[in-house]
């Protein structure tokens, strides 16, 4: 009984993925770019795994770029050294001592959402951890469960 | 013990325009000394500049640095600029934001120094560790700054990390009051800067690139981080810019009496209300938007919704970024109460790359001098009237196209064409700078003529004269005294650098607390120390450069007739505060 009852709970704990809830409402801050490098810790944009730049000039507004969590990633598809392997709920975990920087991920990924770690020279993957969403003033984040 | 855990952010980048060269040298002798910014620019200056050199020749150094907090904290989002102005002959200090401080940290460098000029016009793509000379002979002449930050948008790698920096023409063209255009909205606008890249045939730079920044206490980073960002997005300190910009200003300054109107014959604007913040935001505001790791997004954007000329129903948008000063000196100072009007003017100072606050005394001057019939249409072509908005546009572009001696006269500064023409008791400049949007008291006017860089942001007396209303007026050597003591504070701030609208959430404390998790311990007072010091060799620079405490300290006539919120300004109140500043500066400087 007990121990039916804990895989029961287990199940319920859903995987939970990043949105960008809508990208219009960016003011191009990069708050969230500075918030997941520190989680490394570090200072800078190494190891930022979300991106944002402008569509072309200040005046027409940000794009924010991260992994969606696709269900069947292409990013994990083409890595050949089986770096990159399919998560739970969608997107990827990387085994950095597999990887070696090729950058077929880049390539692969059609939202151009895998960031390049230059120092390391390898992917730098969204975790969807969420601690972005803390740092965003403007309700243009939200970690939401996985319903796909 | 100091010591940065970021290495990389002591390298110093030295580009040679004239050799088409560059190296770089790592100076943990300056930043962990003097933190960055200005405290760095300073040094770095001094060593690199004969400063005897003409501001418009190859001799003259631009410096830009960044600081310790850049990359690593909310705020800190400013580059400083520093070079010889044309415009005063004297230091040239000029601030921005955009993406301008952290692009530079993330290319991996703390300085950059541009030496020499160059034979054909270039820019400069810098990333990678590594300078590209770039041929900008088919960029020269461009009509529009716009254009140039479009074309180097495409061709340039880092999107999204990185600055792109240009000069319009009137840099090209050496006008004296051309700034630097960065990210199409922000601007080292001040003090000449554009004028000297044209001498060196510099149309613009682009920076970029990415990296870490290696802290020395990762959980005290991370801890003192959050106090910080709680601080500017949560706490009221930054409302004010938060809300509706630097234009909130507007309507409080003309209630108390405070708004420079019509080349400063009156300090209330009839037309206030119709140009004020909360007119503009409530049916033009378009659009927010951040200089690099800023929450507050104070930066405004308004759209104009316009007509084809030649055909119905087709309408394009135009987008034009307005703050206080250029609605002061491009408003009110001219008397224009159509919002649109002082918009399209905003816009079209921007295109040319120019000044806003310096363009908008000298037609300011102009307009008066007209009125007066010391200048006639022989000389502005046009004929300038309050609220014209229309003929100013005109006149803009003459100042850029220098049709005759009056508009190249014009294009030296407000000071240079008073002087040739007449009028200089209303030509409005401190230290041949034109001055900004505030006429709020003694304190205002002695914190332009003081100030190293004659900017209200130098020591704030604006806003001590209006902390005073309603309050006794202390004595004129108070007031020197508590203006350089704000002015030796603001020399860290700069060096940090981070943004002085922050300036409320950088206590001392928080300041040596932030610098800590990154490696250098200094505490509060050890602070406020070295903002005296590097607050005495910046002014020591200014006095090697030639500035005369006699001669220099001089305040425009004007000044004393129009009423401000404290009443006519005393003449003999401002002498005794200058005799006291005069005092006190060769105390510090030794000089």
């Amino acid at each position: 009984m007990i121990t039916l009852s804990a895989q029961t709970v287990k199940a319920e704990v859903k995987p939970k993925r990043l949105v960008v809830v809508n990208p219009d409402l960016c003011v191009g801050c990069m708050s969230c770019m500075f918030a997941c490098a520190r989680r490394f810790p570090n200072g800078g944009l190494a190891k930022a795994a979300i991106h944002v730049r402008s569509v072309g000039g200040f005046e027409r507004g940000f794009t924010v770029i991260v992994c969606r969590a696709c269900p069947n990633p292409p990013c994990a598809k083409v890595c050949p050294t089986g770096a990159l392997t399919p998560r739970k709920g969608g997107g990827v975990t990387l085994n950095p001592s597999k990887c070696i920087g090729c950058g077929m991920c880049r390539e692969a990924c059609p939202f151009g959402a895998i960031q390049w770690d230059t120092e390391l020279n390898k992917p730098v993957i969204c975790v969807h951890c969420g601690y972005c969403v803390n740092y965003c003033p403007h309700g243009v984040l939200t970690l939401e469960e996985v319903r796909w | 013990m100091i010591m940065l855990a970021d290495k990389a952010c002591t390298r110093v980048l030295y580009v040679d325009l004239s050799r088409k060269t560059y190296w770089v040298k790592e100076r943990p002798d300056l930043f962990e000394r003097y933190l960055g910014g200005t405290g760095v620019a300073v040094k770095l200056l001094r060593e690199e500049m004969n400063l005897s050199a003409d501001p418009l020749g190859p001799g003259n150094v631009v410096v830009f640095a960044v600081g310790a907090f850049t990359a690593a904290y909310p705020t800190a989002s400013k580059t400083v600029a520093m070079f010889k102005s044309p415009l005063t002959g004297n230091l040239g200090e000029s601030h921005a934001g955009g993406r301008s401080a952290v692009a530079m940290k993330m290319a991996g460098f703390g300085a950059i120094v541009i030496k020499g000029e160059s034979d054909i016009p270039v820019y400069l793509s810098i990333h990678d560790g590594k300078v590209f000379f770039r041929d900008a002979s088919a960029l020269w002449g461009v009509r529009s700054t716009y254009t140039v930050g479009r074309v180097l948008r495409e061709r340039e790698s880092w999107p999204g990390l990185r600055a792109i920096m240009r000069i319009g023409r009137a840099g090209e063209r050496l006008i004296k009051y051309a700034g630097v255009v960065t990210e199409t909205y922000r601007h080292f606008g001040r003090l000449g800067l554009g004028a000297v890249w044209g001498s060196k045939k510099l149309k613009a730079l682009v920076v970029g690139g990415r990296r870490a920044i290696p802290v020395a206490d990762p959980r005290k980073y991370r801890k003192v981080y959050d106090k910080i960002y709680d601080k500017v997005v949560k706490s009221d300190s930054m409302k004010k810019y938060h809300d509706l910009g630097t234009p909130v200003n507007i309507i409080p300054l003309n209630k108390i009496g405070a708004l420079p109107t019509r080349n400063l014959t009156s300090a209330r604007f009839e037309g206030a209300e119709n140009i004020s913040g909360e007119a503009i935001a409530e049916t033009m505001l378009a659009r927010r938007v951040a200089c690099s790791h800023c929450p507050v997004a104070c930066i405004h954007i308004a759209a104009i919704r316009e007509e084809y000329p030649h055909e119905k129903y087709f309408y394009t948008t135009k987008y034009v970024s307005y703050d206080y000063e250029p609605l002061y000196s491009l408003g009110t100072m001219l008397g224009i109460s159509d919002k649109e009007g002082v918009l399209r003017l905003i816009e079209e100072v921007e295109v040319e790359g120019l000044d806003a606050m310096s363009t908008g005394v000298a037609l300011a001057w102009a307009t008066e001098a007209f009125q007066r019939g010391i200048i006639t249409e022989k000389e502005t072509i046009v004929k300038p009237s309050w609220g014209d908005w229309r003929t100013y546009i005109q006149m803009v572009k003459y100042i850029v196209e220098q049709p005759n001696e009056f508009y190249r006269k014009l294009g030296e500064g407000t000071e240079e064409a008073a002087k040739t023409y007449g009028g200089v008791e209303f030509a409005m400049t401190f230290g041949k700078n034109e001055m900004p949007g505030y006429h709020a008291g003694p304190a205002t006017h002695l914190g332009y003529v003081i100030g190293a860089r004659h900017s209200h942001l130098d020591n704030a007396g604006y806003s001590y004269d209006q902390k005073l209303i309603g309050k006794e007026y202390p004595p004129p050597e108070k007031v020197i005294d508590d203006l350089m003591k704000e002015e030796a504070w603001r020399q860290i701030l700069s060096s940090l650098v981070v943004c002085f609208f922050a300036r409320k959430v950088y206590t001392p404390e928080l300041v040596a607390e932030g610098l800590e998790a990154l490696g250098i311990k200094i505490d509060a007072e050890g602070l406020k120390k070295l903002g005296w010091e590097i607050y005495a060799e910046k002014y020591k620079l200014k006095l090697d450069m030639g500035f005369d405490l006699e001669k220099d300290l001089k305040l425009p006539r004007r000044i004393f007739e129009t009423p401000s919120p404290h009443g006519k300004i005393s003449e003999e109140f401002m002498q005794k505060a200058l005799d006291h500043f005069r005092k006190r500066i060769k105390e510090l400087t030794g000089k």
